[in-house]
């Protein structure tokens, strides 16, 4: 039988062989904690670039059939990201219409699926504040002679703080899915123990399937620091005041 | 025959030169010698026990190409290939590989290792089975005594396994205490331990599990003398080039040929968890055995 596991310093006296085996180096942390945030950050900033014009576009317009888009929008924030991962996983496998560009179990293909996952909560996030700038910022500034450029900027700045919680909605979205990620990415680690495709989310699934629950919660705990860090950062740029 | 030792030490001139320049973590820099990149699926059983680690390891170290292996069940596996995702898969359950190979997806297989499958429950042993020879009797008494039993459930090759022993055993497994997981070997022994519950674990996964399991072996397989029923050998096999002709088939002979090598074969010997060895290798052998080859039931009729 096979001891529990009661720690996770590395040095220390009193472990099985298990524990030394496993690479949970610095190495290998940081190789998760890289690829996690290089996929996110890429999938939430191309979402945002897609995101903030159509939020724009859409929050700025009339037209036949707006509530529609938006009821599509809100519908895209709740897309199981289980779904998204095999939908992306049949485009870019060998078989599906991206298979010439050896996609599948790459970053690539994972930034793909979490961008699907991302994009829909930014806009719908973007899109409600954009919505709720009130009428008479617009007017005012239509009234000192803007054009509708000067206009949507003054909306953006007007909403900013609501576009950077949707950034961050979006980040959370992306960074703490595992559905899709595993299904794309496979969860691969090099010899050397570094991270290819392993994720935090990943990397803690694992973990938890070989019942190592302890070293499975550290890892939660990095994910969980990692993201209070980064709200932190985009808070303090955006100005502080939430 | 290059010794073990030798084989680790030679290509440290060659390779970690080349390969040092890799390991800057951005992702466009990963190739080394070969530029090329095999991808492995195989089974949990082999992933999670940590082996595949030390094996691709040696492997990357000889011939300086990255080893992605994806764990997944052997039916998920073997799917995978199918649709050319993948360039050699290693699981274990010969009726699935069979297939694999009539289909054509599959070429050149080989007998790589085996270790075993063992039935674990809990210390009170509802269904009275500790230390029964025969697995069929044991399963026939769960069902009778409708002890909880948890099912892999996810098409993999212990459950592929399991299936063939409740078909041997002639019992029909349902009700409320045949539970489906449809999980991976980790998780049901996580649930097996909770429950408490029966359930058929392979050796491996059993010995490698990280937390505490109060849940004991109650049939041993045949490493430990039990029925040659509970037998759980491993074959790898490549992807058919002629079919999918993206897939890296000299690099997944290279591969195949240096597990099933005395090198690859003496890195499974000798891997132990917890001082226990976990996969006896059976490649290499001055007894010809043919069926490796091919299908298990082909016959050269079959034509």
């Amino acid at each position: 039988m096979i001891e529990l596991v009661s720690s996770v310093v590395p040095v220390g006296g009193g472990f099985t062989p298990l524990v030394v085996d496993f690479p949970f180096e610095r190495n290998y942390v940081e190789s998760i904690i890289y690829v996690s945030l290089y996929v996110s950050l890429t999938a939430v900033l191309l979402g945002t670039l897609v995101s903030l014009p159509i939020a724009i576009l859409v929050g700025f317009s009339q037209f036949p059939g707006k509530g529609f888009v938006v009821a599509l929008i809100n519908t895209g924030m709740g897309f199981p990201s289980v779904v998204v991962g095999l939908v992306v996983l049949f485009a870019v496998s060998n078989q599906g219409p991206l298979g010439t560009f050896d996609l599948v179990f790459t970053t690539e293909a994972m930034i793909m699926s979490q961008f699907v996952l991302a994009t829909p909560v930014i806009t719908g996030v973007s899109l409600a504040a954009v919505t709720s700038v009130e009428d008479g910022v617009r007017d005012a500034a239509y009234a000192m002679g803007g054009t509708r450029l000067d206009v949507a900027l003054v909306t953006i700045k007007e909403a900013r703080f609501g576009i950077a919680t949707g950034i961050l909605a979006g980040l959370g979205r992306a960074i703490s899915e595992v559905g899709s990620v595993l299904i794309v990415g496979g969860n691969i680690v090099s010899a050397d123990g570094t991270s290819v495709t392993r994720t935090l989310t990943t990397a803690i699934q694992l973990e938890a399937r070989q019942g190592r629950f302890e070293l499975a919660m550290i890892l939660g705990a990095i994910l969980v620091t990692l993201v209070l860090l980064i709200n932190g950062i985009v808070l303090r740029l955006g100005g502080g005041r939430v | 025959m290059i010794q073990r030792r030798e084989f680790l030490a030679a290509p440290v001139g060659g390779v970690t030169a080349a390969l040092a320049g890799c390991t800057g973590g951005d992702g466009g820099e990963k190739a080394a010698i070969l530029e090329e990149t095999l991808t492995l699926t195989t089974t949990t059983s082999t992933y999670d026990t940590g082996l595949l680690d030390v094996v691709n390891a040696a492997f990357e170290d000889r011939y300086g190409v990255d080893v992605d292996a994806v764990a997944l069940g052997t039916g998920a596996a073997l799917e995978t290939a199918r649709s050319g995702d993948s360039d050699v898969v290693l699981v274990h359950a010969r009726s699935l590989e069979d297939a694999f190979i009539r289909e054509g997806y599959g070429v050149n297989r080989r007998d790589l290792m085996f270790n075993d499958f063992a039935v674990v429950g809990p210390e009170d042993d509802p269904a009275g089975i500790d230390g029964m020879d025969e697995v069929t009797a044991a399963f026939r008494a769960i069902a009778e005594t409708e002890s909880t039993f948890i099912s892999r459930g996810d098409d993999s090759g212990t459950h592929a396994k399991e299936l063939a022993i409740w078909d041997e055993a002639g019992v029909e497994p349902g009700g409320e205490w045949y539970r489906v997981a449809g999980s991976g070997m980790g998780e049901v022994l996580t649930q097996a331990n909770q429950t408490p519950g029966y359930t058929l674990a392979d050796r491996g996964s059993y010995r490698s599990h990280g937390s505490g399991l109060d849940i004991s072996i109650r049939v041993e397989g045949p490493i430990e003398g039990g029925p040659e029923l509970l037998a759980n050998p491993y074959g790898i096999v490549a992807v058919n080039p002629a079919v999918h002709e993206n897939v890296n088939y000299d690099l997944a002979m290279s591969y195949i040929g240096f597990i099933t090598s005395r090198a690859g074969q003496e890195i499974i010997e000798e891997y132990t968890v917890g001082g226990e060895q976990l996969f006896f290798p059976e490649s290499v052998s001055g007894d010809p055995n043919f069926q490796q080859y091919v299908p298990g039931d082909w016959t050269p009729d079959d034509e």
